[in-house]
């Protein structure tokens, strides 16, 4: 038996470069041994990936993208979501796991970003790990914002109509992209179905290759570490690093123990509270979409409202352009301020563990801010709000902005030469 | 990296284990994802019982009726037709019904719970197109110089006697089946229930 | 590290020490019927009669109400009036067109409404519950009623001969200036009733939901324990 195994296994490996993958990946991929865990978020992405895919693919067996009204006067798309949980045979588990999915995912990868900043993992050698997760992050909000649509609840209409209305704002082009964008006057049935081809197909694919490349430039260059410290810097006489251990075994086990402690939450979550208080599926959304009434107080799923309250903060129009345009670029530049962060951050080292107080404190503030906003957007805004969202999206871009001055006048501590426990 | 050889053992044993409770709530996460591929309730609820009533129904002829999306035929077969089986018997695969391809109480020469009333659904047990009526006997049929009358399948050229029973040396496996049925009246059936009163 | 963590908590926290939910009208709780079958057939019973005139449910079959312990001839006999089948949908003869004429609005599916009308004021059944409770009598409205919670409501008080005719007072405050059939107490016990089985028609595998998930937890437990033992295992090699 084991004999016809290893055959078969050479027989494969003549054609297929399998045991020389599962080595440079897994068996003999050196992890720093100091992992915390902040390091968890990355193996629960790729969890919570696979489980968005194979959910997706059986509600797309039966979800039907049709804006039409059927008999009883109800759009078509709107009662095949509540056949799904009606009639389908354990539809409702289906597709709460993928609702209940799609926060999971902003939340792990939100905290994944985190640990990224933290212990600054996107500095040197690591930009491009950095930049293809980024743009990882700009995929997942295209494809949490088109399969918001789906439902075709009173919230995904309207949540669809601000948003395509955003693009509207660009001078010149703007209303022709916004209707293009469309296909109709309004959001309508041509809006939904394109909505659904790219929730469904095009952002997928787009994910999954930029999900191989984040993983790909990740092992080319080995992982990063509370410390900060470089582990390859130091290697035994074999040529491993004396503070890396195998991935396989000793991470994978870790990590099925955090995917069964994620998978736990989850379900407590998913059976037990799958609407999250309107959080993960918000009230309004059980209306079916009606294109003449606005909902009286709208708000984005949780996931967007930082961007979405940077979007409103803007209130004054700067060189003769609307607040409006001004609102977008604040909002785009929110998210897209990010992707320099590798060349803003000028601190002598890595690691939050010794970087000094001023870093200390900014990360603070920009975290508060970071809530604020998260939280003022969940709200109707009066004027107080308003200019409570202005300081913090100030203080937000202040973070980034003069990231190059304070981290260099910061205190830092000297960065170990190995890595501690 | 030990090598231990003890440590291995326990080690080995705590890995099967795991694979064990971890491959089982795999399975069990399966399920739902293979259930949700069944018949919806709304597929089930169009797939209900129909009722039929046949009362007008011509000696001789035969109607179609829909039940589960599948065309059901009901034949009120005059003395002629229920004679041509016995000359039937010897030229049809499965003579007696052994093959259970309709309930028990249609298991007789006549394959039906009346006599007259055949019911039978009208899919060839080939590859499931519809056989065409062919109820004119002998070469007016086009099918063969002493054809008795019955059915011929147009996909691939299988034959079935007034019973819905299949000719020997045809592509067809088996006999037409018969769906559960029971009468509610002399002339009124319902598909999809049978005479014991078990749901199809 | 730990400085870190309590860094975040705090970060949490900030935002969430203002909470406080918006204006709107007081909603009184709805009584619990979930676990309580007879309560929900009754409940059943009063949306054919007095609200499936007007309203469809048209996401739900007659035959699910095998979930509240009906059979499906006490489901034929009891609750279809049409000739629909067991297994159809719960639809309304109104042309949803039609209805849009008589009313202005066509009165919307009440499948879902008690999941749809939950907000940070209370659940979906308390908004039921207090709504159907609130109607009062109201001249200047085309149907002669006006209701507290939905101002200006297309509906008029379906269920007026039931509750009597209330009307709006001193304060805000609705009193009852003619009875109907029942006392107060017992038209609220309808109600409660009614909203109870609404509740379950908005999302009828809520009970399945939950039993299913302590199976999914216990089961996950024990894999924990597994998966956390064989971790130990290995990391002793590291530790």
């Amino acid at each position: 038996m084991s004999a016809m195994m290893t055959n078969l296994l050479e027989w494969v490996d003549a054609r297929f470069p399998l045991t020389s993958n599962w080595k440079a990946h897994l068996s003999e991929y050196y992890a720093p041994k100091n992992f915390n865990f902040w390091y968890f978020f990355g193996s629960l992405s790729l969890l919570v990936l696979v489980l968005q895919i194979v959910t997706g693919i059986f509600l797309t067996m039966h979800y039907k993208p049709d804006a039409s009204l059927n008999v009883s006067g109800v759009p078509v798309a709107f009662a095949s979501v509540e056949y799904i949980m009606r009639d389908v045979p354990w539809g409702w588990l289906i597709r709460y796991m993928h609702s209940t999915g799609a926060s999971a995912f902003f939340l792990v990868v939100y905290m994944h970003m985190f640990r990224g900043l933290l212990y600054g993992s996107y500095r040197k050698p690591r930009e491009l790990i950095w930049l293809f997760g980024m743009f990882i992050f700009l995929a997942l909000m295209g494809e949490a914002f088109f399969g918001y649509l789906l439902p075709w609840g009173q919230m995904s209409y309207w949540g669809a109509q601000v948003i395509v209305n955003l693009f509207s704002a660009i001078p010149f082009i703007g209303p022709d992209l916004s209707l293009w964008l469309r296909g109709d006057f309004v959001v309508g049935d041509a809006t939904l179905n394109r909505f659904f081809a790219f929730h469904v197909i095009a952002v997928p694919l787009v994910l999954l290759g930029l999900v191989a490349a984040h993983i790909l430039a990740l092992h080319e260059v080995g992982s990063n570490n509370p410390d900060g410290v470089e582990i390859k810097k130091k290697k035994d006489a074999r040529g491993i690093p004396l503070d890396g251990i195998p991935f396989h075994p000793y991470y994978t086990v870790k990590d099925i123990v955090a995917v069964v402690v994620f998978l736990m939450v989850f379900s407590v979550i998913m059976f037990f509270i799958p609407e999250f208080g309107g959080y993960f599926l918000e009230y309004n959304n059980f209306i079916p979409a009606n294109p003449l009434v606005t909902p009286p107080h709208i708000a984005p799923v949780w996931y967007f409202t930082p961007y979405y309250s940077m979007l409103r903060a803007v209130t004054v129009n700067f060189f003769w352009i609307d607040a409006k345009f001004w609102g977008v670029v604040a909002m785009g530049g929110g998210v897209l301020i990010l992707l320099f962060l590798p060349w803003l951050d000028r601190s002598p080292v890595k690691s939050i563990r010794y970087k000094g107080p001023i870093f200390k404190t900014a990360l603070g503030i920009f975290l508060v801010s970071f809530f604020t906003l998260g939280y003022l957007g969940m709200l109707v805004p009066t004027p107080g709000r308003t200019l409570v969202a202005q300081i913090c999206t100030v203080l937000y871009f202040g973070f980034f902005l003069l990231m190059p001055i304070y981290s260099q006048l910061d205190k830092c501590k000297p960065e170990p030469e190995r890595v501690t426990e | 990296m030990s090598g231990d050889d003890k440590v291995d053992c326990g080690r080995r044993r705590l890995i099967m284990a795991t694979a064990t409770v971890g491959g089982a709530a795999g399975i069990v996460a399966a399920v739902p994802f293979v259930a949700s591929m069944m018949p919806s309730e709304r597929a089930k609820a169009a797939g209900a019982p129909v009722e039929v009533e046949f009362g007008k129904l011509a000696l001789g002829e035969m109607m179609t009726v829909e039940w589960r999306g599948k065309p059901v035929w009901i034949i009120n077969r005059n003395k002629e037709m229920l004679d041509s089986l016995k000359k039937t018997d010897d030229l049809v695969s499965d003579p007696h019904s052994d093959r259970p391809m309709q309930p028990d109480y249609c298991k007789n020469e006549a394959r039906s719970i009346k006599p007259e009333y055949m019911v039978v659904i009208g899919i060839c047990t080939h590859l499931g197109c519809s056989p065409t009526e062919k109820f004119k006997t002998g070469a007016a049929s086009g099918v063969a110089p002493d054809w008795p009358g019955g059915f011929l399948c147009p996909c691939h050229g299988s034959t079935f006697d007034l019973a819905g029973r299949v000719y020997k040396g045809k592509p067809a496996p088996t006999n037409l089946e018969v769906p559960a049925h029971k009468y509610l009246g002399d002339t009124k059936i319902v598909i999809g229930i049978g005479q014991d009163g078990k749901e199809a | 590290m730990k400085k870190l963590l309590f860094l975040v908590i705090m970060a949490l926290c900030a935002p969430l020490a203002g909470f406080a939910s918006e204006g709107g009208p007081h909603l009184d709780k709805a009584p619990d019927r979930t676990n309580d079958p007879a309560a929900l057939q009754h409940g059943a019973k009063i949306f054919v009669n007095y609200c499936q005139s007007c309203h469809s449910a048209s996401y739900m079959r007659y035959n699910r109400l095998r979930d509240i312990g009906l059979n499906e001839t006490q489901i034929r006999e009891n609750l279809i009036f049409s000739s629909d089948k067991v297994g159809d949908l719960m639809k309304v003869a109104m042309q949803p067109a039609e209805a849009k004429a008589w009313f202005g609005v066509a009165p919307p599916d009440l499948t879902v409404i008690a999941r749809a009308r939950a907000s940070e004021a209370g659940s979906g059944a308390d908004w039921l519950y207090t709504y159907l409770r609130s109607f009062y009598r109201d001249d200047t409205r085309p149907t002669g009623w006006n209701n507290l919670v939905f101002e200006n409501v297309g509906m008029p008080h379906v269920l007026w001969q039931l509750q009597g005719q209330q009307v709006l007072g001193e304060g805000h405050k609705l009193s009852l200036a003619k009875p109907g059939t029942l006392k107060p107490a017992e038209y609220d016990a309808l109600v409660a009733d009614l909203v109870g089985y609404l509740q379950y028609m908005g999302e009828p595998v809520a009970q399945t939901r939950k039993r299913v998930g302590i199976f999914v937890l216990i089961g996950l437990a024990v894999l924990f324990a597994f998966a956390y033992a064989l971790k130990r295992e290995y990391w002793k090699d590291v530790h």
